[in-house]
Parts: C-alpha cells; sequence; structure tokens
C-alpha cells in the first residue's frame, strides 16, 4: 500500500484546520497572521489559497519519481515506498537543486538561518508506518482531505466525478502530472483557476534527465579509444624517429 | 606619467573590490543568504550558480581544449599557450569551489557528494567530475612547479602518466561542460523555449570549447601587455580562424534546432527574452563574423574586441539559460543584491592577481618556443603596443 492524500476542493471550506495541525504536529509556529499567508514557506508546509468563492491547498504532492529526488546529489530526498518524499537533512548541502526542478515549486528554503534547511511537506511520513491519516487529513471537519492507498484513493475520486458529473471539473489532478502523484486533487472548475500549474509534463521528470545522463559510460569507453587512437595516429612520426634512434 | 596614472588606478580598483567583497563575505556568512542574496523560494538559483559556477567552468575550458590540441592531435605550434589556457583553467576550477562555497547553505559539506551517491543526479556527476578534474588540472600544471625547482627526477614521472593524464582530463570535462546544459534539462516546460532543448549538453560543450579558444586568445593578449612579452600573433590568427569555425557550428546548430522545435515563433512574443537571445546571438555572430575576414585578423586590436565580445556572449548565454530563461515560469524578476556582485567581482579579481603572480613567479611562459610558434610565414608584430598604434 503507497500512502496517498486525495483532496476535493469542493468540499473545502477554508477553515484552514489542516494548516493548523501541520503546523503543530511539525512544532512550527502558527497564529493569525502565519494563517493569512497564501503561500507555503519555511514555516508553513501546507497553505490554503483563495479564489474567489473556492479554496485550494498546496503541499508537496509527492511525485511518484519525483524530480527533486532524482536531482538532488546526494540522495537528501527519497521517494520512500510507502508513498512520503522524505528529506534527511544530515545529507543536505544546500544546493537548492530540488527547489530549481520542483515543477509545483514545492520545496522551500530557511532564508534567514545561518545553516538553512529545505522544508516540505512529508506527507507525515513519521505515522505512514502505522497506518495513521496524516494530520491534515485527520483535522479536515468536511473530509477534504483524506488520506489512504492511492489506487482506492483513485478509485473514490472516479466515484464522485461519476456520481455528480455536473459538480465536478472531469479530470483527477495528479494521475498523469509529472508522470503521477500522490496527492491526487478534484475541483469543480478547471485547475489553473484554483492555482494549480496545468502545463506540466505527462511523463516523469527524470526521465528528461536520464535522456542525457545515460550515454556517460558510453562516453567514456569511446572517448578513450578515440582520444588514444588519435594519439596514437599523430604521434608515428615521433615513434618511427625513436625507433629509428634519431632525436 | 600614464602608466604610473593606470598602475594606481588598477591597484585601488583591486583594492576596493576586494574590501567590498569581504564585506559582502562577512554579510553571507553571517547573516545568511537570506540577507545577502535577493534569492527566493520562487528563485532559488542567482548570478553566484549562473554567472559564478556555469560561466566560471566554461571559461576555464581552455585547459582541456589546448591540451588537447597539442598533446592529442600533435598540433604543436600551439605548445606556447598551453601553459597559460592550464593555468587558467586550475585557477578558474578553484575561483568555482570558492564561489560554490558563498552559494551553498552548508558550504562545509560540499564534499557529501563524493560519498552520499546519487547516481540519477546531474549535479552528482557534476561534483565527481569538477573533483576529479581539478586533481587532474593540478596534475596537469604540476610540471610547471617542478621545473622551477629543479626536481628532475618527479618531471620525469609526470612526464610518462602524461597521456593518461591528458586523455582523462579531456574526458572529465567533456562529461561536465555538457552536464551543466543538463542540469536544465529538468526543467522542459519552465525554461523558456529559447534556451530548453534537449540539445543543451552538445551546445553547451560547443560553446565551451569556442569559449576556451577565445579565453587563451584573451589571455595571451593580456599577458603579453603586462609582461612586456611578444604576441604570438601568428598563432593568435590561426586560433581566431578556429574560433569563428566552431562558432560557426555552434550558432548553424543552435538555429536548426530552435528551427525543429518551433521556438524561433515564440520571438514574436513581447518581453525581455526576445531582446535577450538576441544580445546574446549578436555577441556571438558579430565576432565570427570578424574572424573570417582576413582585415580584422590582421588587425591586433579587433581581434581583442571581437574576443571579448565572444565572450560576453558566452556569458549571456550562461545567464540567459540559469536566470533570463526561467523568470517567466518562476512569475519574479530576479536582479542580484550588491552583495551578489561584489562577491563575483571580488572572486574575478582574486582570479586575476593570483593568474598574475603565478605567471611571474613560475615559467608559465616559455620564451624560446615563441619563434617555433609563430611559424616563418605569419605576420610577426614586434611589441602589441606597436602593433595597436600603427592601426594597420
Amino acid at each position: 500500500m503507497a500512502r496517498a492524500i486525495l483532496f476535493d476542493s469542493t468540499q473545502c471550506i477554508g477553515c484552514r484546520q489542516c494548516e493548523q495541525a501541520c503546523s503543530e504536529g511539525k512544532n512550527l509556529p502558527y497564529d493569525d497572521k502565519i494563517a493569512a499567508e497564501e503561500k507555503t514557506s519555511a514555516h508553513k508546509l501546507t497553505a490554503i489559497r483563495t479564489y474567489g468563492e473556492r479554496f485550494s491547498r498546496k503541499l508537496c504532492m509527492h511525485c511518484l519519481d519525483p524530480a527533486c529526488a532524482s536531482v538532488c546529489p546526494v540522495a537528501a530526498l527519497q521517494k520512500t515506498a510507502a508513498g512520503p518524499v522524505v528529506y534527511l537533512p544530515e545529507r543536505c548541502m544546500g544546493c537548492r537543486y530540488c527547489m530549481v526542478s520542483c515543477v509545483f515549486g514545492v520545496p522551500t528554503y530557511e532564508w534567514n538561518s545561518r545553516l538553512p534547511y529545505v522544508r516540505k511537506c512529508d506527507l507525515c511520513a513519521d505515522r505512514a508506518p502505522k497506518g495513521e491519516p496524516t494530520r491534515c487529513a485527520e483535522a479536515c471537519p468536511t473530509g477534504a482531505t483524506i488520506s489512504g492507498d492511492r489506487d482506492e484513493l483513485i478509485a473514490e475520486a472516479r466515484k464522485r466525478l461519476a456520481e455528480n458529473p455536473e459538480g465536478y471539473y472531469q479530470r483527477i489532478y495528479g494521475i498523469e502530472e509529472a508522470g503521477g502523484t500522490s496527492v491526487l486533487i478534484l475541483s469543480a472548475v478547471p485547475f489553473e483557476q484554483i492555482g494549480y500549474p496545468v502545463n506540466i509534463e505527462k511523463t516523469a521528470l527524470p526521465q528528461y534527465t536520464w535522456a542525457a545522463l545515460k550515454h556517460i559510460p558510453d562516453v567514456v569507453v569511446m572517448g578513450t579509444v578515440l582520444l588514444g587512437g588519435i594519439h596514437w595516429l599523430t604521434h608515428r612520426k615521433e615513434e618511427v624517429a625513436r625507433k629509428e634512434g634519431r632525436p | 606619467m600614464m602608466p604610473l596614472v593606470q598602475r594606481y588606478f588598477w591597484r585601488a580598483l583591486f583594492a576596493v573590490t576586494m574590501a567590498a567583497g569581504a564585506y559582502a563575505t562577512f554579510l553571507r556568512f553571517w547573516g545568511g543568504l537570506g540577507a545577502s542574496t535577493n534569492l527566493s523560494d520562487r528563485f532559488p538559483w542567482g548570478i553566484w550558480i549562473g554567472f559564478d559556477v556555469l560561466c566560471g567552468v566554461g571559461l576555464a575550458a581552455g585547459g582541456f581544449t589546448l591540451a588537447a590540441t597539442v598533446h592529442i592531435f600533435n598540433i604543436k605550434s600551439y605548445h606556447a599557450v598551453v601553459r597559460p589556457a592550464i593555468l587558467t583553467a586550475f585557477l578558474g576550477y578553484l575561483l568555482v569551489v570558492v564561489a560554490l562555497m558563498f552559494d551553498l547553505g552548508h558550504p562545509y559539506r560540499i564534499w557529501h557528494p563524493l560519498i552520499m551517491w546519487n547516481p540519477r543526479s546531474v549535479m552528482f556527476e557534476v561534483g565527481w567530475c569538477v573533483t576529479l578534474y581539478t586533481t587532474v588540472l593540478f596534475l596537469e600544471f604540476l610540471p610547471v612547479v617542478l621545473e622551477k625547482f629543479k626536481m628532475h627526477a618527479a618531471l620525469k614521472v609526470m612526464k610518462a602518466v602524461t597521456l593518461p593524464i591528458i586523455i582523462a582530463g579531456v574526458i572529465l570535462s567533456t562529461l561536465h561542460q555538457s552536464s551543466l546544459g543538463s542540469l536544465f534539462l529538468i526543467m522542459p516546460n519552465r525554461l523558456h523555449p529559447l534556451w530548453w532543448t534537449p540539445l543543451l549538453p552538445v551546445l553547451f560543450f560547443i560553446s565551451a570549447v569556442a569559449t576556451g579558444l577565445a579565453m587563451t586568445i584573451f589571455e595571451s593578449w593580456h599577458s603579453a601587455k603586462a609582461f612586456g612579452r611578444q604576441l604570438e600573433y601568428g598563432l593568435i590568427c590561426r586560433m581566431t580562424r578556429v574560433l569563428a569555425v566552431i562558432t560557426a557550428v555552434y550558432l548553424t546548430m543552435r538555429f536548426l534546432d530552435l528551427s525543429h522545435r518551433g521556438a524561433l515563433a515564440t520571438l514574436n512574443q513581447p518581453g525581455i527574452e526576445r531582446w535577450m537571445f538576441g544580445l546574446e546571438i549578436v555577441l556571438m555572430a558579430v565576432p565570427m563574423l570578424m574572424f573570417f575576414r582576413e582585415k580584422t585578423r590582421r588587425h591586433p586590436l579587433a581581434v581583442y574586441l571581437g574576443v571579448v565580445m565572444f565572450l560576453l556572449g558566452f556569458v549571456a548565454n550562461r545567464m540567459n539559460v540559469s536566470v533570463t530563461g526561467l523568470e517567466r515560469a518562476a512569475g519574479v524578476s530576479y536582479i542580484p543584491k550588491w552583495t551578489e556582485v561584489a562577491v563575483t567581482l571580488a572572486i574575478i579579481a582574486a582570479g586575476f592577481a593570483i593568474f598574475r603572480l603565478a605567471a611571474h613567479y613560475l615559467p608559465v611562459f616559455e620564451e624560446e618556443r615563441h619563434e617555433e610558434a609563430a611559424g616563418p610565414t605569419s605576420p610577426r608584430i614586434p611589441t602589441l603596443q606597436g602593433a595597436t598604434a600603427q592601426g594597420d
């Protein structure tokens, strides 16, 4: 079972209980001022955003094949079998390539710290082994956020779309975005209208890099043969001269 | 009187640059990245990556280009410029590492990629290549030091392992010069189509080779001036021709790629991108056209201006890939804070100063090789100042 979240924005009332539960669980400060910041940051790992009457939630999408984990030179970000993309601060050297690579703009940085770390939602990885719901899902009073197995949540989302064709924009955000994510989102309107990027590749992003990276062993072998060969050809004269005892 | 004024002007400028750099360094390590940069969650990489690292590594490409030309292709006439090129490269890489220490949140963990592997990461590969190649450059430059101190036994050992070292250097450079382009492959829909292409690694590699040559000409010009040496002008003429051809190949590939991807249509869209793209292309195309003309090649000042223009074009390209091309998708416009600029300028100034010292005290330029290098038929201009004064 791979843990996932289903966020049904049509049921979100913007109460921000998820934000508060998240901050409390992660020992982060939370007050009215922070609640009003409608964006994620190093001290706010999930954020409710207001779009007129509608609300949407930003949090780490926990991609199935995350760009951040693929680009990290020290494997400080890892996709776990249980679902969460976790961060190992003791490895991080602070290059921030994860932040640059994330198509959802999720990883944030402790810019004001002298020895800063990356911060992002970890899908309550500490709770995953026990099978408990994430803190945000537990706190949500309307059931807009629920956590569970990804396949089951997809089935649930499909059921909702089928049962209420007028109420939903007929797509599940997260099935194919960036090759699939562990956070799935439903909406009444097209996703770009409530703040989700839609100009996103349908294949896993690490493939773009791998297309180049996979050639490296061949470049090394071919390069050695080629350069050694050219050297042999271009230095023939000297070699002959040496054999004949000329300077 | 002029030289005296000039001398103090440069010294004062150097002192001011280093003082500003020192203060900026304090702000960076005392106050953190937030206080000392204009970076943000939306725009996490600035000029310390875009200029100091991307351009720094590219500008140091002369080391492997010239090492391959002379030691692999056995084109002996280039021998006189190999050592300065390797010195530039060695210093360049050391300075890139210093610059990276400013940018990293945990600079003292810079060695982590060597033991905490992630072979899927381009940055991991770049880290390994740069580490190994800096070692290679050290070994390539070592004979100069050994010569200075007349350590003949050690020199002999070094000579025996030259070929594998050179080959390793060329391959490592090929890998990481191209991989600096691969760093941006992960953002296909965010890097502007004028710059994102699956060919990024190939384009980065070709432009780095050209830049290596341009830097070699640039530093030959300057060291000729600084040390009152004769300029290997025949050699420089030949190098500008090669530079013109490589630039032609690069620009052809660039435009073929843009046209195949339909990216040229984006030039109709308003915004800063098309102007920055135009700037980058013009700064490379104009020197190329200049160097194809015999008249320009015979005019030292024109050659110098052309090379400077080309180098600026190269810098424009790297800055466009790492900054301009990402601003629209990030929804922010990034302008470096003064501290970022001050650190960068101080690193450049330190580079010039260390190169000067090394060239002064070590046998980097070998006088006896000049005759052979210039060749009998090439135009021989006695001193640079004389040549520019003639305005030939």
